[in-house]
């Protein structure tokens, strides 16, 4: 019972892009279509899951003072195995990703899931966890993706959408677009929260 | 005078054209956080300078010297923030050392810069773009001072805007987001710039 709830707070409740505004780089920068934006929560949440169990299973042999610098090696360990995977079977989403595959190390969200919670809980709890806050960083990408997508490009996972006479409003896909959409995004979830 | 315009360009592209924070999405948790007062943004950009400058000449070197003749550019990731965590802290404890004033000002900002991909970001871009050591150097330095100078104009907006009346959903990120939107917009505006 408790593993379904640590699992779903990651969803909504406590939503890491809108509930808790972590990780906004990777957030904003690969959103452009819904593809990449699949691509990226995959990738994070490989890294997020791997990480939590491996973490909650060596918490106590690690010295307190020096916990944060293990935990970063841990996870960029992690992010290496995800970016030499990619770079051999997805060489175009890597390439569309670029800089921001070898940033997940500085994610947030992961560092914090660790010393929020894989360093203090057990193994199972911190693969639900794990899981729950990937999925819920996924989620909210593909739905600001996918805004973005729809409002720049008239396109849905490369898909039309909207009738051919539509002219696509080309800075929602630029950089303006991705913080106008998360600004409202923001509002909007705080206006639901009431 | 090639060298001259070569870094007048770097500058240019660095700061404005392709500007850290509303170009390429990096660093905008500090961007957002400390973005509330003129003073913290004003000690938060004069650290990230520094530590970006620093980052980028020790991993540049790090590059060249150690990774690539053993072979093990994979590394790459790990190295580099390692090097960039143990930077931060060596710094910390150096200026708190030598420049107590400098370090009451800038102290509390210091561990925070160990998790701001911006470093980082210019660290690995530095290698992906090939640039040479001093213009990594310079590059790193005009990164920090891009990043310093959008976080300032959005601390001085952000004073002003608590006064301002606005729907209360929207008070707080929600609004600094749209805020930060309108600066990217006028950003744009840059993009035609070439040398």
């Amino acid at each position: 019972m408790s593993m379904i709830k640590e699992f779903s707070k990651g969803l909504i409740k406590e939503n890491p892009v809108f509930i808790m505004a972590l990780g906004l780089c990777p957030t904003l920068a690969v959103t452009t279509s819904v593809q990449n934006a699949i691509g990226m929560g995959i990738a994070a949440t490989f890294v997020l899951v791997c990480s939590n169990v491996i973490i909650s299973l060596i918490k106590n042999f690690i010295p307190t003072k020096i916990r944060i610098p293990s935990y970063i090696v841990v996870i960029a360990s992690f992010v290496t195995i995800v970016d030499l995977v990619m770079h051999a079977y997805f060489p175009m989403l890597h390439k569309n990703l670029g800089l921001f595959i070898p940033l997940i190390v500085v994610n947030c969200i992961i560092l914090g899931r660790a010393e929020a919670f894989a360093g203090k809980n057990n193994v199972i709890k911190s693969l639900a966890d794990g899981v729950g806050m990937g999925f819920g960083f996924t989620l909210a990408l593909i739905v600001i993706g996918g805004i973005r997508e729809i409002i720049g490009a008239g396109q849905f996972l490369g898909y039309n959408v909207l009738p051919l006479s539509y002219k696509p409003v080309l800075a929602a896909i630029l950089s303006p677009g991705a913080f106008l959409v998360m600004g409202l995004l923001m509002g909007l979830m705080k206006l639901l929260k009431k | 005078m090639e060298f001259m315009s070569k870094i007048f360009s770097l500058a240019i592209a660095a700061i404005l054209v392709k500007n850290f924070v509303l170009m390429r999405f990096l660093g905008l948790c500090p961007y957002i956080g400390v973005s509330k007062k003129l003073d913290s943004a004003l000690g938060m950009g004069m650290a990230v300078i520094f530590v970006m400058t620093m980052a980028s000449t020790f991993t540049w070197l790090i590059q060249s010297y150690l990774l690539i003749p053993l072979q093990i550019e994979f590394l790459q990731t790990i190295a580099f923030i390692l090097t960039i965590a143990s930077l931060v802290q060596l710094v910390e404890m150096i200026i708190q050392k030598t420049a107590p004033a400098l370090y009451k000002a800038l102290g509390v900002y210091l561990p925070l810069i160990t998790t701001n991909c911006a470093v980082l970001g210019v660290a690995l871009l530095n290698i992906n773009e090939k640039l040479n050591f001093i213009e990594a150097i310079l590059n790193g330095f005009f990164a920090g001072l891009g990043f310093t100078l959008v976080l300032i104009l959005m601390a001085g907006i952000r004073e002003k805007l608590d006064k301002a009346e606005m729907p209360k959903a929207m008070k707080g990120l929600p609004i600094a987001m749209i805020i930060a939107g309108c600066m990217a917009l006028a950003f744009q505006g840059f993009a035609g710039l070439k040398f």
